[in-house]
């Protein structure tokens, strides 16, 4: 990256060989990864959730979910005309849902995001350098891990107001550190392999080191992990917009139980409007826990192990 | 078989102190440090955004004046931040936390009104949730690949991914509500029935009465994770080579699991059922919201709403608090008993 400009035709040929390795190893990957069940049936689930966030905007005319304009009886059971019944405005469920995915799907991957680059830094930053700066962001960290979740995203979400950007940056930032133990326990099982040691021979910076060493075999781990965070990331965005946190102005499957509890759904037994979003929220997140699992036993040395 | 349990038993005792003080001192340091970040990240939490943070926190809503002057006052504003931050220590450590803008009294005074029922409800979910976990997790690993263990396993990861306030709401309709024909088993919210004494035997178990589906919600949403976990530990013990010699010295099946395995299994799944009270914390807001559970977390729930902050403060710094002094009475814990962290 920082020596690009003096490019030698010998380095060129490294790193190309360098990635055919990589593309080998992804590929071995994918093979051992077609192989698990649990994984291919979480991947199929996956896409179908993300094919319809994506399509939503196509499903559903943007008209029924404008409050002033729904035409259906306020909370009626599901009929010809609505296949799931309608909410407290007389809109259709079916269509709050399939709409619901995008705000859930988006949330969750931006929130991931975050947390990832966050701990990812954290971790290999600690395990790379050690010393004090080692012992400071462990106890950053480690601040994190045992501060309670919802109280601090409450707290961070109040202050910051409701608004998409702000509920994913507040589940990215306190979801981060379970990543950075993770990624500092990788980094330092990698730090001590001898190839690491002769690059700091031949004059390897940090940086160098980093990026070229220590990265690419840290990141099938940053990988499996990853997956495993967009489910506590979808959960979490689920919980606070039912608090009342999301953006008031979105559709999420979260928000869509959030009015179903408030107006009463479940004392008169509106099952068409509660069990939709929550079969969604499920169904996604039994997916992704799926998919990093199966991930995760491909790729976590000590789990191979076991087998 | 009697020598055999008289031999084994030693196994579960506490063995030598040894690099204990340092350990202790290390870790008690720690929460200490943990405590102050708690308080200094909360005084500038509410001070990070430019401006005035009083007017920044009404803006949009409706606050009377007074209000938004009290709030000035209490922050402080216009004396220097050092000055600010003495006396927000000051006040914080005896106890004040500020006037509550919804119950319009201490805020110290409310969340003590409403300790007691949070400690009960997570007290006896965390206590079910941690047994029946780790007994369905050792069941499942120790005749892994049976129907039991593939059914709990898809059972557990089912549970793990629901919101447990909608299988909250779920369990309110079927037994709060009731459903069709079925009437309700179970009172749908509340702590108590309006007009019973608590303090009798009928008041006793009216509060059990309704402290049950709350409590199933939040033992069946914790459950899950310990099941996994201890499945997946125990998993790992099995591999090693200790077990396979305490079986060719001829140990019985049960005893090789129930004095070798499980208990060298259970370390880490005792870490996790003490990093997770944060998460059972996080269940407590929502759970005690769909079922007007009058404890910290539907005051938490309250405060939001309002939003109050003074209250939401002082619910964060006791929820924070209270964990960390937990975490640190889990490594205090975890120390006695494996005596290989001490030295790590």
């Amino acid at each position: 990256m920082a020596d690009a400009g003096d490019v030698l035709p010998a380095r060129t040929q490294v790193r190309s060989i360098a990635w055919t390795r990589r593309r080998q190893a992804a590929a071995r990957v994918w093979a051992e990864y077609r192989r698990s069940r649990m994984g291919m049936v979480g991947l199929v689930i996956l896409v179908l959730f993300v094919v319809t966030a994506v399509l939503s905007p196509v499903l559903v005319d943007p008209g029924q979910l404008d409050v002033t304009k729904a035409t259906g009886l306020p909370m009626s059971a599901p009929s010809a005309e609505f296949p799931l019944g309608t909410d407290e405005s007389g809109r259709s469920v079916l269509a709050l849902t399939l709409v619901g995915s995008r705000v859930s799907i988006l949330v969750g991957f931006l929130a991931t995001i975050m947390s990832v680059v966050i701990g990812s830094a954290f971790g290999i930053a600690a395990g790379h350098f050690g010393g004090w700066s080692e012992s400071v962001l462990m106890r950053v960290t480690d601040w994190f891990l045992v501060i309670p979740f919802l109280p601090l995203a409450i707290v961070l979400a109040t202050i910051l107001g409701p608004s998409l950007l702000n509920i994913a940056f507040v589940i990215g930032i306190t979801s981060w550190p379970g990543t950075a133990r993770l990624i500092r326990a990788q980094t330092l099982a990698v730090k001590s392999r001898p190839y690491i040691e002769r690059a700091r021979a031949l004059g390897a910076g940090n940086w160098h080191q980093i990026t070229r060493h220590i990265l690419p075999n840290v990141f099938p781990l940053i990988f499996a992990n990853t997956v495993l965070i967009v489910a506590v990331a979808i959960l979490s965005e689920t919980t606070l917009a039912f608090l009342g946190l999301g953006d008031p102005l979105q559709v999420s499957w979260g928000s869509m139980l959030d009015s179903a509890f408030s107006t009463g759904a479940a004392s008169i037994g509106a099952w068409w409007y509660l069990l939709p979003p929550g079969i969604a929220i499920v169904l996604i997140v039994l997916a992704f826990t799926m998919c990093g699992q199966a991930l995760e036993a491909v790729l976590n040395p000590r789990l191979r192990e076991r087998q | 078989m009697a020598t055999a349990t008289a031999r084994a038993r030693p196994r579960l005792r506490v063995r030598g102190l040894s690099g204990m003080p340092r350990y202790v001192s290390a870790k008690v340091v720690g929460a200490v440090l943990s405590l102050a970040f708690v308080l200094v990240f909360n005084f500038f939490l509410f001070r990070v955004l430019p401006g005035d943070p009083a007017k920044n926190l009404t803006r949009n809503r409706l606050v009377p004046a007074e209000q938004v002057q009290a709030l000035q006052e209490s922050f402080g504003l216009g004396k220097p931040l050092s000055a600010q931050f003495t006396s927000y220590v000051r006040d914080t450590l005896s106890g004040d936390l500020g006037i509550s803008y919804k119950f319009r009294q201490p805020v110290s005074r409310v969340i003590a009104d409403r300790i007691w029922p949070t400690v009960l409800l997570l007290g006896v979910s965390t206590i079910l949730s941690t047994v029946i976990g780790l007994l369905i997790g050792i069941r499942g690993a120790w005749r892994r690949g049976s129907l039991f263990d593939r059914g709990s396993l898809a059972v557990s990861l089912t549970l793990y991914a629901m919101p447990e306030f909608w299988l909250g709401i779920l369990l309110l309709i079927a037994f709060g509500v009731g459903v069709g024909a079925f009437p309700g088993l179970f009172p749908t919210g509340g702590l108590s029935s309006a007009g019973t004494e608590i303090w009798s035997l009928g008041g006793i178990g009216d509060v059990a009465r309704h402290l049950f589906l709350p409590c199933l919600t939040l033992t069946l949403a914790y459950l899950a994770e310990y099941a996994l976990v201890m499945r997946s530990s125990l998993l790992d013990e099995m591999g090693q080579d200790y077990l396979v010699t305490a079986r060719a010295k001829g140990l019985r099946d049960a005893l090789v699991l129930r004095r070798h395995a499980v208990p060298n299994a259970l370390l880490p799944t005792a870490t996790l059922v003490f990093l997770n009270l944060g998460f059972i914390v996080s269940g407590a807001i929502t759970i005690e919201t769909v079922y007007s559970w009058p404890g910290l977390g539907l005051l938490s729930y309250e405060a939001l709403r309002t939003p109050d902050y003074p209250l939401l403060q002082g619910v964060f710094l006791l929820f924070s608090a209270g964990v960390i002094v937990a975490n640190l009475f889990a490594d205090m814990l975890y120390s006695l008993l494996d005596p290989r962290v001490r030295s790590g």
